[in-house]
Parts: C-alpha cells; structure tokens; sequence
C-alpha cells in the first residue's frame, strides 16, 4: 500500500541560493510546492474578489453577490462578536478567513494542502497572538493582568484560577495551530488509506480464487472515499469558519477586558 | 517486547484520548438539537456558540492525535 504520509514531504520546485540574514544564520528562501500552493491560494483569492467587484453595481450580478454574501457573513460575525470596536479587526479576521478557506479547499483539488503543514498553521496562529497580546498591551497598558485574574471572584479562589486562566492562555497559539493542523492531515489520511484499500483490495482480485472476495470491499472503500471527499468539503470550510471565530473570540478578550456585552 | 512494538502500541494507546472528545461532541450537537428542536427560532442565533464550543472540545481529540503522530514518526 502506498504510504499515506508521502503526500505532506516538501521538495522544492525552484531552487534558490541560500540568503545569509544577519542574526539568524543562513535561510533556505526556495520555492517549494507548499509555497506554490499558498500562492495560489492568495492569488485565487485577489482574483475572486477582483472579478467579483469589476462591475460593481446597485443590482449586483452572481458573482458580486457571492463576494457580497461571505463580506457580509463575516462582517456580522466580528461586530456579533467584538462589538462596534471590532470593526479594525474585520481586514484580519477576513483575510486569515478567505486565505485559510482556499488554501484548503485547494488541498482537495490539488496534491498539496498547505494548511497540513503544521509550520503555516503555527504561523497563522502566532501572529493572531501577537496580534492579540500588542493590542491588549497598546489599550489596556498595565490592566492587562485582569485577563488572568477574573473580576468578582473571591482572593482565594485566585490562588486556583489564575494558574488555570495563563495555563489556558498559553495553550491558545498551541491549539489554534494543532486543530487546523490536525484536522487536515487527518482527513487527508483517511482519505489516502481509502483510496489505497482500493488499489489494494482490487489487485487482490485480480489475483481470482478467494482473492474475488475483494471486490465488494474495494467497492465498500470507494464509496467510503466518495463520503470522505464531501465530509472534507464540510471540514475545510468548518475549519477557516473556526480560526476566524476563535481569533474574534480571543481579540474580544482584549478588546473588551474586565466588561462582558 | 522489542521497543519498535511498543512505539506501535503507545501511538494506539495515545490516540484512545479521542473517545473523550468524541463523547464531548457529540453531547454538545446531542444538546444543540434538544434545544434547537423545541425552540427553532432560537436556533440559527446560536450557531456560533455550537461551532465554537465543538472546535474547543475538538482540539482536545487532536492533541491525542498529534500526540499519537508524534510517538508513530519520533
């Protein structure tokens, strides 16, 4: 069976020389098929939105209203979410979305995800958290600390939540970058361990004899294939939807530190 | 046992952490269509708490996968 963890390995597509940045030693500044991928992604992006708002009118065309329809789904979700002050987070948030959406809805086209590389998810997820602790820092100055001592608790309950809140803070970069991360190697697994019971099951009866046996299972994993590919669909778009919510909710925990809305 | 067997039996064990988060889930969508059901008009507003509370219990389950990936491929 072919190995289903070959699909992830990075090889270069252009080869650039090393580039000797001072401080940080020598960096590999190559083309490879992640960064073509990730391209691509941006580029479908901008191209979209660029098609979508060439002809901008009062009655808008198909196109105008698919662009209109995700500006505006994700609009309500930063201002439902952060308040009127979210709205300078709304650049971010929707691009993080869009990027995040079509690098991996391309995964499923393509032979690359890019999002399965955990090194472009932590990526994405430190800078939301640098995002989050400047901006936190900038507004509320030295009230930061209120994000870890909750209002209205009694002292001694502190001495147990505060851990619990930095623990709980610490980890957000850490599962922000392993839910996106993992969910799409996981699903792209699946799918080529299917895919390979296919190849697998149908060599078998090819074989004839008993081997026949093998028929009705590859048939079971082909369909098995199918429902994973749609189930991936679901999950691709579920994902972006969820990094986007989660860095709303985090930037909300600054935004409006110590009052709820 | 020789230690390659037992890389093979870790990572198997490692990602039985995923029961958790799959009883976790399925409680919170269990809950969701409990609720949704005998108040539909409520229903489309909470979508968001849904999506965000499934992603939170979720990445519980992923650690164990990862952690399981990492015993597998270390």
């Amino acid at each position: 069976m072919a190995d289903p963890m070959h699909q992830f390995e990075i090889h270069k597509v252009v080869d650039l020389p090393a580039l000797n940045v001072p401080g940080l030693g020598l960096i590999d500044l190559s083309i490879t098929n992640s960064t073509v991928s990730m391209l691509l992604a941006a580029i479908l992006v901008v191209a979209f939105f660029a098609v979508a708002t060439a002809k901008a009118a009062i009655v808008p065309g198909r196109l105008q209203v698919m662009g209109e329809g995700i500006f505006g789904y994700i609009d309500d979700l930063v201002a439902g979410i952060i308040g009127p002050e979210g709205r300078k987070f709304f650049p971010f948030v929707f691009t993080l979305f869009l990027f995040i959406l079509a690098m991996n809805v391309l995964g499923l086209f393509l032979v690359f995800t890019a999002t399965s590389q955990l090194a472009v998810t932590a990526s994405l997820a430190v800078m939301t958290m640098v995002l989050v602790i400047g901006y936190g820092v900038l507004r509320n100055g030295a009230n930061m600390y209120k994000l870890f001592v909750p209002a209205g608790i009694p002292w001694y309950m502190l001495i147990l939540v505060t851990p619990i809140e930095i623990i709980s803070f610490v980890l957000r970069p850490i599962t922000l970058a392993l839910r996106l991360f993992g969910n799409m190697l996981g699903g792209h697994v699946a799918l080529k361990v299917f895919a390979g019971f296919v190849v697998s099951l149908g060599a078998m009866a090819a074989g004839g004899g008993l081997g026949l046996l093998g028929i009705p299972g590859a048939a079971l994993s082909l369909g098995g294939v199918v429902a994973l590919t749609a189930l991936e669909f679901l999950v691709a778009f579920l994902q972006a939807f969820v990094f986007a919510v989660l860095a709303c909710v985090y930037l909300n925990d600054v935004v409006n530190l110590g009052h709820h809305h | 046992m020789d230690a390659e067997s037992a890389k093979y039996i870790g990572a198997g064990l490692a990602t039985l952490g995923m029961i958790g988060a799959g009883i976790g889930v399925g409680t919170i969508f269990g809950q969701f269509l409990a609720g949704a059901t005998r108040n539909p008009s409520a229903a489309a507003g909470q979508f968001t708490n849904l999506i965000l509370g499934a992603a939170l219990t979720e990445a519980l389950g992923i650690l164990a996968f990862v952690l399981g990936l990492v015993i597998l491929f270390s």
